[in-house]
């Protein structure tokens, strides 16, 4: 069958940043929108037609095979080392384009109305299709070469837009924290290939991942600190994945992020490049569970139980709207890689995999939906803050419905979607590890709690003037929403039981059959609807309990609020010790020596230039007596000194 | 009467040029010229010599004696050159003129042996020659140049108007 | 022709005349001894000229018309240089030339 049409996939975002980029920026007020929908459009279409062509007619339910639907060379070093840069088809790409496409196209309709009067408008069209461009790139990836590449432009991509408002100090501050840290991730993560390349002789997945066990060990024989060459070179990888997606203690940047334009809070930092961790780990997975016995796998679940809960417990004390989400995607992406790294391989083992993608899956959709809503209810507000927020349900009827639907989703509440896929992930992790399922579990009574504080304190706790009502948005807006919702609910049993996960996700490429654990799937609800029950004692009507667990907590809840200071321990490495006393002698170098030397030349410059202009002194005479001068040194040094 | 004549022109140059007061170094010129005209007397050049007369010793220093009556008072020494400047531009000076008479006396100057007699017709008819050697062409550039100068010392020097 | 004067002694006068001239517009403050300094050069110029003719190539009269235009030009050239220098003291009531060191640095 014929693939090649694939490529216009990411191009077609490209195009249109090109478009919107030169010619489009200062059109009237929709066109750049228009324009960029329209390229996420194409490539919608075009991912919805390559995942119908994947998944029922190349192949049969059961094997799953890899394809690469085009391929080029990009680049030759020499015989050994070229790269290349091509669109490879396997279910969680194609999975991959299907969600990206959706969600971006979504966020786009609803930029057009959200950002409207901005007088960014085409600079933010531009900007959103690049980032398209690049996670596009990212996930139909070929070779590691490939997926630095664009992991690296998402990384831009981000920057651009969280420093959308750039005459706003904080914002600039976020994109430039966001940009330093994953670049430092990201540093590992060239030395994680770098490593993985040397030692196995290629970039490409396709060869890596279809390395025997055995050739895998022979060829990552080499040990270093304890840890076989090759495990080392995933962990560096898993390392740049981790800063990617917000991994504890690398997550310091997802809450500034937030700095950006709400719609770019709920594409980039919501479904898609926090995501792109996650994505690396299960793109690699045959060798992450081969190499060494499977012992990354055991970093990455640790790392992402506790980033789970350690971002579950701080969004509880979250006073902002974004800063509660922001801490609850890094949580859920928790899950994610906590389901990876429990997962096992074959058959009904792999089932950590299936459920990683499919909460990757589900978790898109609601989270968005969360961002977005969030998005209507500040535009409609004018603030951020939960304080100044009380009884909108009377004035967003339909903000209010889609983010009641949200919060259920994300709250695992049968039967919208977060309960399949947030359950699957407690039945793999009880499979392997009861330590790691019980924290999952009071993680997910966390998320119902903080889910629905956040939704009760907007809602409902009290009725508020407010200086200008606040009204519902645009249809331009709400329409997304309302997709999205329907997603939400529909998304988590429609592939559970008429097209399951576990048939066309898996690690090997054979179906298993997922199914409901109802003891597990129980407690689990249960505690969701604890959660939900308590946050409605404390939230639903005006009072002061919440207050008073604060108190009670004392100081816990203090560290809590301040995130633990993990910022400020930051702050305080990088200020105090590493520019105050390891790089102290390298900056005195580079002042005194080096800028001095700089600075030398430039005065001498001056300096002798001050003293040349005296000859031009505006008399005449002077300047006869020099040419007299000069006429009367040649004459001496051609008739005397230079003889024949 | 050449060593006469060489000797003036050499005492009365470096007076010209080092005297203090301004009338006398107009003076000393005029006996300059005068003495160069001497010199052309005695090469039986009279046509040149009138020449020089007329226009360089009658008219130029007229002129410059004009301008010195207009612009300052005539009996005012005028300060000399500082020290430095004397002797640097005394070193230029000395240093040229030696070179160019070591190569003058080093050279072999082939002097003619006819003495051709000069009428003033000869000088008349090549200036006016039309054809080969004639030096009409710099003749009429020439008067295009003296109407210039006097049209522009015209200009330059009248008194503007208050407007 | 004179008698044992042989060119080279004309042009020892000349070329002194010259640098004579030289230095004294180097040296000299005051623009109208400046000029005159001037004339001494374009005159020794002149005389160069004419002798060349009379001893060397004595056939044509080239040097002799040469001259005159030099003489021709000097005085052109002295017309307009008196007419600045009225100018001149017109607009800075003095004629030395360190006033004219408007174009310095």
């Amino acid at each position: 069958m014929d693939w090649s049409y694939t490529i216009w996939i990411p191009l077609l975002p490209l195009i249109g940043f090109l478009i919107i980029g030169f010619v489009g920026r200062k059109l009237p007020y929709p066109v750049p929108g228009l324009i960029g929908t329209t390229g996420i459009f194409g490539a919608l279409v075009l991912s919805y037609i390559t995942a119908y062509r994947y998944f029922f007619v190349a192949n049969t339910a059961g094997s799953f095979e890899p394809i690469k639907g085009v391929e080029m060379l990009w680049m030759t070093f020499s015989d050994k080392l070229h790269f290349n840069m091509g669109v490879l088809l396997d279910p969680i790409s194609v999975m991959m384009l299907v969600v990206v496409t959706t969600v971006s196209f979504l966020v786009h309709l609803y930029s057009i109305g959200y950002m409207k009067g901005d007088p960014g408008f085409g600079r933010f069209f531009t900007f959103l299709s690049l980032f398209t461009f690049s996670m596009l790139g990212l996930v139909v990836a070929t070779n590691l070469f490939q997926i630095y590449f664009f992991w690296e432009l998402v990384g831009v991509s981000s920057y651009l837009l969280i420093g959308f408002y750039y005459e706003k100090p904080s914002a600039i501050l976020a994109s430039k924290k966001a940009f330093i840290v994953t670049r430092f991730a990201d540093f590992f993560f060239l030395i994680g290939i770098l490593v993985i390349s040397y030692y196995t002789g290629t970039f490409d997945f396709l060869t890596l991942n279809g390395m025997s066990e055995s050739t895998l060990a022979s060829v990552g024989s080499a040990s270093f600190m304890g840890m076989s060459v090759l495990a080392l070179g995933l962990t560096l990888a898993f390392i740049g994945g981790a800063g990617k997606s917000a991994m504890f203690p690398l997550h310091i940047w997802l809450p500034d992020a937030m700095e950006g334009p709400t719609p770019v809070s709920a594409l980039i930092h919501a479904a898609t490049m926090v995501v792109a961790g996650v994505f690396l780990v299960a793109r690699l997975f045959p060798m992450y569970y081969h190499v060494d016995g499977g012992s990354v796998l055991h970093i990455i679940a640790f790392v992402g139980a506790t980033s789970s809960l350690i971002a579950a417990i701080i969004a509880t004390t979250q006073m902002d709207i974004k800063r509660v989400l922001a801490f609850s995607t890094m949580s859920q992406i928790g899950y994610m890689m906590l389901a990876l790294g429990v997962s096992g391989y074959e058959g009904h083992h792999g089932l950590g995999y299936t459920a990683s993608m499919f909460h990757l899956f589900t978790h898109a959709f609601f989270k968005s939906l969360l961002f977005l809503g969030a998005g209507s209810i500040i535009h409609a507000v004018h603030s951020n803050y939960m304080t100044k927020m009380g009884g909108l349900r009377k004035y967003m009827p339909i903000t209010h419905i889609t983010f009641l639907l949200a919060a259920l989703a994300i709250a695992g509440i049968p039967p919208f979607a977060g309960f399949f896929s947030k359950d699957a992930i407690l039945d793999a992790a009880y499979m392997h590890n009861k330590i790691y399922f019980w924290i999952g579990w009071f993680v997910a009574g966390l998320t119902a709690f903080y889910m629905f504080r956040l939704y009760f304190r907007i809602f409902w706790y009290e009725d508020r003037e407010y200086h200008h009502t606040p009204h519902e948005s645009p249809l331009t807006m709400t329409l997304p929403l309302m997709i999205l919702a329907v997603l939400s609910v529909v998304a988590g049993f429609v592939f559970f039981y008429f097209l399951p996960f576990g048939t066309y996700i898996t690690p090997t490429g054979e179906e298993f059959h997922m199914h409901i654990d109802y003891f597990l799937a129980g407690i689990s609800v249960l505690v969701g609807i604890v959660g939900i029950v308590i946050a409605w004692i404390m939230y639903f009507k005006k009072n002061d309990k919440a207050e008073k667990v604060a108190k009670a907590f004392g100081a816990f809840y203090k560290w809590t609020y301040n995130k633990f200071y993990i910022d400020e321990i930051y702050m305080f490495v990088t200020k105090k010790i590493m520019f105050g006393i390891i790089s102290a002698g390298w900056m005195w170098f580079d002042t005194y020596i080096v800028d001095g030397s700089m600075n030398l030349i430039g005065n001498t410059t001056v300096k002798t230039s001050h003293a040349l202009k005296k000859i031009q002194s505006g008399k005449l005479q002077d300047y006869v007596y020099g040419v007299v001068l000069g006429v009367v040194a040649l004459a001496v040094i051609f008739i005397y000194i230079w003889t024949r | 009467m050449f060593y006469i004549l060489a000797a003036v022109i050499l005492i009365f140059s470096f007076l010209a040029v080092t005297s203090r007061k301004v009338m006398r170094a107009t003076v000393y010129l005029l006996f300059v010229l005068l003495a160069t005209a001497g010199l052309y007397f005695i090469i039986d050049y009279n046509f040149m010599a009138g020449i020089q007369l007329i226009v360089y010793a009658g008219g130029i220093v007229a002129l410059i004696v004009f301008a010195v009556m207009l612009t300052e008072r005539i009996g005012d020494k005028i300060e000399g050159p500082s020290t430095m400047q004397m002797i640097l531009a005394a070193l230029v000076s000395v240093i040229g003129a030696g070179v160019t008479i070591s190569v003058l006396l080093g050279h072999n100057f082939k002097q003619a042996s006819q003495d051709v007699g000069q009428d003033v017709s000869r000088i008349g008819e090549n200036l006016l020659n039309y054809g080969d050697g004639g030096y009409v062409l710099p003749f009429e550039v020439v008067s295009i140049l003296l109407l210039a100068s006097m049209i522009a010392a015209i200009v330059v020097a009248k008194r503007k108007f208050e407007n | 022709m004179i008698q044992g004067i042989g060119v080279t002694d004309f042009f020892i006068i000349s070329t002194l005349m010259f640098f004579m001239g030289v230095y004294g517009f180097i040296t000299r403050k005051n623009l109208i001894t400046i000029l005159i300094a001037i004339e001494l050069i374009l005159n020794a110029v002149a005389i160069n000229f004419v002798i060349i003719n009379k001893y060397l190539y004595p056939e044509g009269l080239h040097g002799q018309i040469f001259s005159i235009f030099i003489i021709a030009v000097a005085a052109a050239e002295v017309a307009i240089a008196i007419a600045i220098v009225i100018d001149f003291y017109r607009t800075h009531k003095s004629v030395s030339v360190e006033e004219g060191e408007m174009m310095k640095y």
